[in-house]
């Protein structure tokens, strides 16, 4: 079946103060969206509420993944029905190895009895290292501990790829990453790309999406998407920032809860 | 339901079984004496736990225990507990030792590996030098209690130069809630020596329901100039048995203690490791685990003294504490006037697993000396939900995910354990404790 992820009226709050208004989004298989807007208007409450942050409560709405609505599971269900969410601030662990986390993650997702051999897991873990010109050593450092940024979404990108995932978000992504990981980390974006997989973007910058090309742009405002178009919606961005579009949708003040 | 003393300690009774035992004069008046004191002086006072509440005197009657001949013939419980056959092996059952064994290479090199009993009897100049030397037998009622019962018992000597490659190992276990269960561990490692001894200290209680027992052992680890001696002990006994364990070393100039304590036993626990490092150059490095569950109440303390110079003393507790499990952890760096150069670092870290469990962590420098280096630091924390949260996006399950972070919570420490086969045991000790 090929891959449908429908947000839906998705509303959601921290500590009681409305973030997400109704979120409506359609992503297919083999769809690049991405979601631009300055800072605090929602866009990484948005991955986080689908992803299930333990602190934002979903108050309204759905976002279903072929057929069946994440928001009616835990985070790990979701995760094992074929969300993925590359962080923007991913937890360091200490004393928890990287490879026997993703390998547990793998694990969990294949599903009892279906695990993984040490071997075909260690080898699956060092090719996709090598692509993402990562050290082997950082298999057995303490996850995330000690990384630098740009380590971290490196590490991030590694995990989608060995989880193969049917919606993939990335949260920013590309903060913090100096030009030359910014295309590695695109590169391997990229070689995801399928018919089965769609991806929703998330990020500040235009930057990004010259390496990774969306179908779709919107903007987020004041907790909904309040424009939508093609690739050109994100150069015109780049180049005239977001005044125009406050300015014609009649917005003073884009953000959205803020004290 | 506790089991009273079945005889009195008092000097006349100490003395009478001693002289029972044949063992020679000596020991007999150290008993004696140690009676004598037991009647006048207090129980340890450890910070914010109140032992003197718990049943300390349940400490039974002396059984004399039948030998065994191979260790084929322990009670399955325990019978896993050796790995492979060890150069050394001595097996302390309740009230004595019914199996000792040690290679014809050791002993040919001087290595003396038996009971302390035994050894009371057959190196009593050697054994009456150094017993009750690192442990004062008037330090307390507890100190002095033990001076007069104590049975069974470890002696390791090893001499000079002499470098024991495999680790020697013991098991002490209780199956009888009435027998005195009450091992001293006697370790002389002589100059340049090393040694690394490992101990397991259980219990093998047939069904629920076993009357209350206190286990009390005394270590004493004397490290001569350049020698090296590990010291690995793991305790995972029935919940009747509550544990009383006092070990200290003393360390001579550029000699090495490193302890390795698991306290995983099921009851409550008093655990006090310490290190007296005496010589110049001489250093320490103390590795206590723990996991607390149920309604035990546990008092662990690591400890080092610092008299000579460029000393070094690391100290390490990690503990987890499930249900309504209470752990007081303190740590003790004492630098003394003249300890120039010496250095000092500790570190507790407490994971509390329940809302009802209890940890506190209490650093304590203690410094008379200038040109000195320490550092401590501590912490007390539950599982952080933004990790749990990371680990079950990735489609862990969130035991799955906690169980991830407690573990990686003691790694850190049960990595560092220099000698495999202990790795391996405490590894499968601490799951069986956490999944309990």
């Amino acid at each position: 079946m090929a891959t449908q992820f429908v947000i839906d009226g998705l509303t959601a709050s921290i500590e009681d103060k409305e973030i997400l208004k109704g979120i409506n989004l359609e992503i297919k298989g083999g769809e690049v969206h991405a979601i631009m807007g300055p800072n605090g208007t929602g866009k990484s409450t948005l991955a986080s509420a689908l992803m299930g942050h333990p602190k934002y409560e979903v108050t309204g709405g759905t976002a279903t993944l072929n057929g069946e609505d994440l928001m009616e599971m835990a985070t790990d269900e979701r995760a094992r029905a074929g969300l993925f969410l590359a962080m923007q601030y991913p937890s360091e662990i200490t004393g928890v190895t990287n490879s026997d986390f993703l390998r547990s993650a793998i694990n969990a997702r294949r599903g009892e009895g279906n695990e993984l051999s040490l071997i075909k897991f260690i080898r699956q873990m060092e090719g996709k290292m090598k692509e993402l010109e990562m050290n082997p050593e950082f298999a057995h450092r303490y996850l995330n501990e000690g990384f630098s940024g740009g380590e971290k979404k490196r590490n991030e990108i590694l995990q989608m790829m060995l989880l193969d995932p049917k919606i993939v978000v990335l949260d920013e992504i590309d903060s913090g990453l100096d030009i030359d990981a910014l295309k590695i980390v695109a590169a391997g974006v990229n070689s995801m790309r399928s018919e089965e997989r769609g991806f929703l973007i998330i990020t500040h910058y235009q930057r990004l999406l010259n390496y990774i090309k969306p179908d779709f742009v919107h903007v987020m405002m004041q907790g909904r998407i309040v424009k939508s178009g093609g690739p050109e919606l994100a150069e015109r961005l780049e180049n005239e920032g977001y005044d125009w579009v406050k300015e014609e949708l009649g917005i003073v003040d884009e953000t959205v809860g803020q004290a | 339901m506790s089991t009273q003393l079945s005889t009195p300690v008092n000097r006349e009774a100490a003395e009478a079984l001693s002289r029972s035992k044949g063992e020679p004069a000596w020991l007999t008046a150290l008993r004696g004496q140690g009676a004598e004191l037991s009647e006048t002086l207090e129980w340890p006072k450890p910070e914010k736990v109140r032992i003197d509440r718990w049943d300390l005197t349940a400490i039974g009657g002396y059984k004399p225990q039948a030998a065994i001949a191979s260790a084929d013939e322990l009670p399955e419980a325990v019978s896993n507990l050796s790995g492979e056959s060890p150069a050394g092996f001595v097996v302390q059952r309740n009230s004595g030792i019914v199996f000792k064994q040690l290679s014809a290479e050791l002993q040919s090199k001087g290595v003396i590996f038996t009971d302390l009993e035994t050894a009371a009897r057959e190196h009593g100049d050697l054994v009456q030098q150094y017993l009750f030397k690192a442990v004062a037998q008037d330090e307390d009622k507890l100190t002095a209690l033990h001076s007069a019962i104590w049975n069974g018992g470890v002696f390791l000597y090893v001499p000079k130069n002499v470098e024991v490659e495999l680790p020697l190992q013991a098991l002490l276990f209780s199956d009888d809630a009435e027998a005195t269960f009450a091992p001293h561990i006697l370790v002389v490692a002589d100059n340049n020596s090393r040694v690394t001894y490992v101990d397991n200290v259980s219990s093998a209680f047939e069904g629920a329901g076993a009357a209350t027992l206190v286990k009390q052992s005394v270590v004493e680890v004397i490290v001569k100039p350049g020698a090296h001696v590990r010291f690995a002990t793991i305790h995972h006994m029935a919940e009747n048995i509550i544990d009383l364990s006092i070990r200290r070393a003393i360390v001579e100039n550029d000699g090495r203690i490193e302890w390795i304590v698991g306290d995983l036993h099921d009851g409550n626990t008093l655990s006090d490791t310490r290190s007296l490092l005496r010589g110049n150059g001489s250093t320490s490095d103390a590795k206590v685990i723990s996991i607390g569950s149920g309604k035990q109440q546990m008092s662990l303390t690591t400890g080092a003294v610092h008299v000579g110079r460029s000393s070094d003393s690391q100290m390490v507790t990690r503990a987890v504490m499930k249900d309504a499990a209470t752990a007081i952890i303190n740590g003790v760096t004492k630098i003394e006037k003249g300890a120039t150069k010496a250095n000092g670092e500790q570190t507790e870290k407490v994971l509390m697993l329940s809302p009802k469990s209890r940890g506190d962590a209490n650093p304590i420098l203690l410094i008379d000396e200038d040109d000195v280096t320490a550092g401590h630091a501590a912490s007390v924390g539950q599982v952080n939900p933004e990790q749990v949260y990371y680990l079950m996006s990735r489609g862990i399950s969130k035991r799955e995910a906690e169980r991830l972070i407690i573990n990686g919570f003691l790694a850190p420490v049960v990595e560092e354990i220099p000698i495999e086969a202990v790795q391996e045991q405490l590894r499968s000790l601490l799951e069986r404790k956490l999944e309990a």
